[in-house]
């Protein structure tokens, strides 16, 4: 009870912060003076008999503090963050070094964390996705037959229900303005299956299958509700046109809903069973087609995964027996969906571990320079931590303290990492990098990533916190003040200088890397793709989106090109299908005019296929080397001519010269004549070695997507909307994508692009940790040898000489950590190559850069120290210790 | 370390307690004197370290405090046992008689006592 009330009333004083020395003051004032009094009566002079009334008191100071422990409660840790302020104030350079090097090890641990707590840990937004598992097809994450599809969902006895869906572009026109959109093709069980509730309206049920294109209704995710209907809920029953057929608006998807796979949105929700109208063709009854993109279902209560794979595969054996022809390789495995099953899953899951793995060893890093920085300073201390014990300080209150500061600075560094991580994350999750698709990363940071960032900043602390702890607890303060520091300088190499010559190499091998990677993008930036990008826009058209059929397309591609053609400022418009080095390229195989049996082992080469219009060439500035381009008159009566590139020409006919009027074989045996011949180009990627491509007249193959090149030398930003404005003048409800080919080629770049940024990362956090490990390390050998740098100038040494003794081991670590990291580097280039255009180490550029740069840093990190080794003043020195 | 100056402080707070039950009010100065006067050298040195002990029992509620006037006329602080005080010294009083006693016995317990 006693000490409870006691407890109390120490807790209410401390809170109420009041500080009453008064009261003691005066009990010891009179205290004294009494015994003075008594010392007097006893025969002692005035004098005298203070004094030996004081000595009889007892040292005031400790009284006090006993006393002021004994009213309040201490927050010594108070004390001592008070103190670590001021001590870290008074060196700021220390303090921001030390805050930023470690708020960029948090910072990277937090931004991968959150990648992955978004893409992995995360469950999906559906009710139970715990349950909820991806049928693997093999190796296949999806690509299942509509057949084979339902005989899975009816005979299986495992799951709840089996759904499935797939994806398309599709035109929608809601009234004034068509554009196009993604549509998810699901089955009438698939809200259902995925145990969903609408939020407006109602959702897709099976009820509403009868059969193909029986279901013409839409269900809109929440996103596309929001920004093109602005929330209206009076779109229910509204009437859209989808490619030109009517579809009815039936209701809205709850808002965390969008679709199965976390990366991607889709704009909105048809049935399955509707997708002639949505695709263009029906695979709903071919069993060969395997068009249905993802198969996934809730397990039944109590059915484990080993049961339900087991219970699969025994449907797809049977399968396979019956349809043997179109059946094959059907073994399941489970997975789950978020990430397309194991498709992406596993290299998703693998990729964010390595990444998390680097992450870690960036702020393992990180703290043993820290460590390293705080022996330096606890080194320095060593007078003023000798002073303190022997004032009677134990070492473990000043071992907390040391343990306090390093807990501010991690404290600091972790807010400041957090805080820059949100930001990049936030922005991360803004980045569209692929505009045509619907592709981001949703990812928010919450509570588990503050957390875990809080969390490794804390551990951070109690670990560089750790590195002088053993310096402290070794401190005799006798000696030392005796004494002065030890001069002992161990030329013994220690663990850390292996750590820190390992990062030294990292730092180099990144620097090499990114200097070959930017090498390499400019490279690529200025390669000859074949075509020229400046200057000019594509417009991405699919004629099919807006019910163009046959014999209709051509004869409006030909408007179109007339129509933009005579737009002010357009000096030439060309179609072509695919655009070169866009994500969906197609190939084919050609075999030479001799060849009569035109099975795949016969081919003479496998060619990229382009259908284009005889401007085009002049559009791309493609230049003809030899031969014509097509006319007007080579369309359906005219013979099947082709222009190939010189590659081709190379692999078909083995020369270049007199090929024109040649003729080659296409796998269903027409024969095609070569009419001109144009320069190589690149196709399908930048890194690609030369391969084959022909080029076919569109009125001979024709195709209802094409890419519009248009060439002008007018401001794309007015351009665009005046090819847009054209066209839909042609036909209202024709959805067009306009890009200028510079932006497109961000797609064939994006690797290149990003492996550059991810290295230049990379590289920066290297060099700023080379430079706080080599400041650490230097400052820690300049400060342990002042003295012995202060008896050599005395003696006479030259500058030179004292910068040797006081930094050639930090130099000497750097130039190893440096070859090293060099030789890695031009061992690296190999692997780089498959990303980046021409990376070769062999380049002279690169190697004086990686010198520049690492002799940069060396003199960066090595400044501050050098000017304290250099500044030594021996005879204060001397004087002083 | 820590537990001598424990054990140093608890006996000299059982020693306030004592003093104030035998004297009545008295203030720091009175209570060093006479704990000094019958312990012997206990606070020969050090007399200062009473005051926290002081106030610990203050604060735990055994013993209540408040200016008055000392012999020679200046403020000083009386201190007087309050009814949970005087309770508190009944217990520990009887606490210590026990252990005392135990120990005692033990001490004066021969090898052959003990087989």
């Amino acid at each position: 009870m006693t000490s409870l009330r006691r407890w109390v009333t120490r807790l209410l004083n401390s809170l109420t912060g009041r500080v009453d020395n008064q009261r003691l003051k005066e009990e010891i004032e009179e205290h004294i003076a009494l015994e003075t009094a008594e010392n007097v009566r006893a025969g002692l002079p005035p004098q005298e008999a203070r004094r030996q009334a004081i000595l009889k008191f007892g040292g005031v100071e400790g009284i006090k503090e006993d006393y002021q422990a004994e009213r309040a409660m201490q927050w010594i840790f108070l004390q001592d963050l008070r103190f670590s302020i001021r001590v870290l104030r008074k060196s700021p350079a220390f303090t921001i070094v030390a805050v930023v090097t470690l708020a960029l090890g948090i910072a990277a641990n937090a931004i991968v964390f959150s990648v992955m707590n978004a893409l992995i840990l995360h469950p999906l937004n559906v009710p139970q996705a715990e349950s909820l598992y991806q049928l693997m097809r093999g190796k296949e994450a999806g690509n299942h037959s509509y057949p084979d599809y339902l005989d899975l969902r009816d005979r299986n006895r495992s799951f709840d229900e089996l759904v499935a869906y797939g994806a398309a572009v599709a035109g929608i026109d809601t009234g004034g303005d068509p554009s196009s959109a993604w549509v998810e093709l699901v089955t009438g069980n698939y809200f259902d299956g995925l145990r969903l509730q609408p939020y407006l309206g109602r959702l897709i049920h099976p009820s509403d299958e009868h059969g193909a294109n029986s279901a013409p209704y839409v269900v809109l995710s929440y996103a596309y509700w929001h920004s093109h209907f602005h929330d209206d809920p009076g779109v229910l029953g509204r009437v859209v046109q989808v490619n030109k057929h009517p579809f009815t608006i039936v209701g809205v998807a709850p808002p965390q809903f969008h679709g199965t796979l976390t990366f991607f949105f889709p704009d909105f929700f048809v049935p399955l069973v509707n997708q002639e109208q949505v695709e263009g063709a029906n695979n709903l009854n071919d069993r060969g087609k395997r068009s249905v993109f993802a198969v996934m279902g809730h397990l039944k209560a109590g059915v484990t995964r080993e049961q339900a794979t087991a219970d699969l595969n025994a449907i797809g054996a049977d399968l396979q027996t019956r349809y043997p022809k179109e059946d094959t390789g059907l073994t399941f495995s489970l997975a789950p969906p978020s990430l397309y099953g194991d498709r992406l899953g596993a290299p998703v899951k693998a990729f964010l571990t390595g990444l998390m793995l680097l992450a870690g060893l960036i702020l393992l890093a990180a703290c043993t320079n820290l460590g390293s920085l705080f022996a330096a300073r606890a080194a320095d201390r060593s007078r003023e931590i000798s002073l303190r014990l022997a004032l009677g300080s134990s070492r473990g209150r000043i071992l907390r303290q040391l343990f306090t500061e390093a807990t501010l600075i991690s404290l600091l560094g972790g807010v400041g990492g957090l805080a820059s991580s949100v930001l990049l994350v936030h922005t991360l999750s803004l980045w569209q990098p692929f505009t045509r698709y619907p592709i981001h990363l949703d990812i928010k940071p919450d509570a588990i990533v503050y957390a875990f960032a809080l969390l490794l900043a804390f551990v951070s602390g109690i670990v560089f916190g750790a590195v002088p702890v053993r310096q402290i607890l070794r401190t005799n303060p006798y000696e030392v003040i005796k004494a002065g520091a030890s001069g002992k300088a161990g030329q013994r190499l220690t663990l850390r200088d292996l750590l820190l010559v390992a990062q030294i190499a990292i730092c180099a091998l990144l620097v090499t890397s990114s200097l070959v990677a930017v090498r390499g993008l400019v490279r690529s930036l200025h390669s000859n793709f074949g075509f020229e990008p400046q200057n000019a826009t594509l417009a991405d058209i699919d004629l099919s989106m807006a019910g163009y059929h046959d014999a209709q397309v051509p004869a409006m591609q030909k408007r179109m090109l007339a129509a933009v053609e005579a737009i002010p400022g357009v000096e030439s418009v060309g179609l072509v299908n695919p655009a070169p080095l866009d994500a969906s390229s197609a190939t084919s195989l050609v075999f030479t005019d001799k060849t009569a049996d035109l099975s795949q082992a016969n081919a003479a080469a496998q060619a990229f296929v382009y259908q284009i219009s005889p401007e085009y060439f002049h559009a791309a500035r493609t230049s003809l080397l030899s031969g014509r381009s097509f006319t007007w008159h080579d369309d359906q009566d005219a013979p099947r001519v082709a222009v190939v590139n010189e590659e081709f020409a190379r692999t078909i006919f083995g020369s270049h010269s007199g090929v024109v009027g040649e003729y080659y074989k296409l796998p269903d045996g027409t024969r095609v004549q070569v009419v001109g011949i144009v320069e190589q180009g690149k196709y399908s990627s930048l890194t690609e070695e030369a391969k084959p491509a022909m080029f076919l007249p569109f009125l001979q193959s024709p195709s209802s997507e094409t890419w519009m090149v248009v060439r002008s030398s007018r401001d794309a930003q007015q351009l665009g909307p005046a090819i847009r404005n054209t066209l839909r003048g042609l036909d209202a409800g024709l959805p067009v994508y306009i890009q200028t080919w510079t932006r497109e080629m961000d797609h064939p770049l994006f690797a290149t692009r990003m492996a550059t940024l991810s290295l230049g990362v990379l590289g920066m956090m290297g060099a700023l940790l080379t430079v706080t490990g080599i400041f650490g390390m230097a400052a820690y050998s300049v400060s342990k040898r002042l003295r012995e740098l202060g008896i050599r100038m005395a003696l006479g040494a030259q500058r030179r000489e004292v910068l040797q003794a006081a930094l050639g081991r930090a130099c000497k670590l750097l130039a190893y950590g440096s070859a090293a990291g060099l030789l890695l580097g031009i061992l690296a280039s190999r692997v780089l190559s498959f990303l980046v255009y021409q990376a070769t180490p062999r380049d002279p550029l690169v190697w004086a850069g990686v010198v520049l740069a690492m002799s940069l840093l060396g003199l960066l990190a090595t400044w501050i120290p050098a000017q304290r080794a250099l500044s030594v003043d021996p005879l204060r020195l001397l004087r002083e210790e | 370390m820590k537990q001598k100056k424990d054990v140093l402080q608890g006996t000299l707070a059982l020693m306030v307690l004592k003093t104030l039950d035998v004297l009545g009010p008295l203030h720091g100065y009175g209570i060093a004197r006479r704990i000094e006067q019958i312990s012997g050298d206990l606070l020969a040195v050090n007399q200062g370290t009473l005051y926290p002990v002081l106030l610990k029992l203050e604060q735990e509620g055994s013993v209540a405090s408040e200016w008055g006037a000392s012999e020679n006329n200046r403020r000083a602080r009386f201190y007087q046992l309050t009814r949970e005080g005087r309770k508190q010294l009944q217990v520990e009083t009887h606490d210590w008689q026990q252990t005392a006693a135990i120990i005692g016995r033990f001490f004066e317990a021969k090898a052959e006592d003990l087989s």
